[in-house]
């Protein structure tokens, strides 16, 4: 009985099991006085190492914002968890017309969660690794804080609150995603 | 007992996110796609649900466990700042196939070339504050 339960869990878990979910985390932040927004973290984390001494934009009392710095760390060791005790060892069961869509970008690993033939360290010091790495990184620090929400912030607790800026917001990450996904990526593989 | 309350609620998140694949660069792909409903499930349940909580408590006047009033997130009406804000954090969003908390997340599970995609993240968000006042918003 516990066994077959520990199996169900260790199976990849449907869209309406996790969203729920997530407004459970979302309705217990709220309701601890917080919200749920995890890119604001990398500003907190910018304060710590010293930007506030010179440049305003980090001069805030990041002791304030330390309970987030607390569910980054969670989101760490969840994902160790979750990769120790409840990883099942089949390939993401993905739409067929994704896989032949990535395999002609040259894509021929889909065994893990992401695509190890592009996401590992030989690839750090070539132009794909930098652009991947260093300049999609870059964007998601830049791009989040330009628009003060990730997909957190904007997609999840701004629309719940149906703010019209965070509609908007969202409507950017497509845009972004969108011009990626389908004019860069057969340019830069 | 609060230290602990944020870390448990920061490992459940994780936990959901990484076993329903929010975390998969492949996902992200099938969602900028549309070939996939996996994606829009996710976040459309969370946010329709999150909608009628925010309406429960506004209409009950639920206050926070330490009884104070709830504050909702009220963004600044403009335009310019979420549109290309939000269009430079979709690029990194589809080729890194991460947004913030995944990030973190994937450093979790053990993909450890996401720690170089997270400092590039924080550069990103320095580099916004050193430029924030001469943008437009």
């Amino acid at each position: 009985m516990i066994q077959s339960a520990f199996e169900t869990i260790k199976q990849p878990w449907p869209w309406y099991v996790a969203g729920p979910m997530i407004s459970l985390v979302y309705f217990t932040l709220i309701i601890s006085g917080r919200k749920l927004g995890i890119s604001s973290n990398l500003k907190t984390m910018c304060t710590i190492l010293g930007a506030g001494k010179k440049y305003q934009f980090f001069n805030i009392d990041w002791r304030a914002y330390s309970w987030n710095l607390l569910f980054v760390l969670g989101l760490i060791i969840g994902g160790a968890i979750a990769q120790l005790y409840l990883k099942n060892d089949l390939p993401i069961d993905l739409n067929e017309s994704t896989i032949q869509d990535l395999k002609e970008l040259g894509i021929s690993n889909f065994n893990n969660t992401v695509p190890e033939d592009l996401f590992n360290w030989q690839n750090l010091l070539t132009f794909r690794g930098f652009i991947f790495f260093i300049v999609g990184g870059f964007l998601i620090g830049f791009g989040t804080r330009y628009a003060d929400g990730c997909t957190s912030g904007h997609a999840i607790t701004g629309l719940a609150n149906l703010q019209i800026p965070s509609l908007i917001a969202v409507i950017g990450f497509f845009i972004g995603g969108l011009i990626a996904t389908h004019l860069l990526f057969p340019l830069i593989f | 007992m609060k230290v602990l309350k944020y870390i448990l609620l920061g490992i459940i998140f994780g936990i959901i996110l990484t076993k329903s694949e929010v975390i998969s660069w492949f996902r992200i792909q099938e969602m900028f796609r549309f070939q996939s409903f996996h994606m829009y499930g996710v976040i459309g349940s969370a946010v329709l649900l999150g909608v009628i909580i925010n309406i429960v408590i506004k209409k009950f006047d639920i206050k926070s466990l330490d009884k104070k009033p709830i504050n909702f997130v009220v963004k600044e009406k403009t335009v310019i700042r979420y549109i290309v804000g939000g269009s430079i954090f979709g690029l990194g969003w589809a080729l890194t196939g991460a947004c913030p908390g995944p990030i973190f997340i994937l450093i979790g599970n053990g993909f450890s070339i996401y720690i170089v995609i997270f400092l590039s993240a924080l550069l990103g968000t320095f580099v916004y504050g050193i430029l924030s006042k001469k943008l437009p918003h």
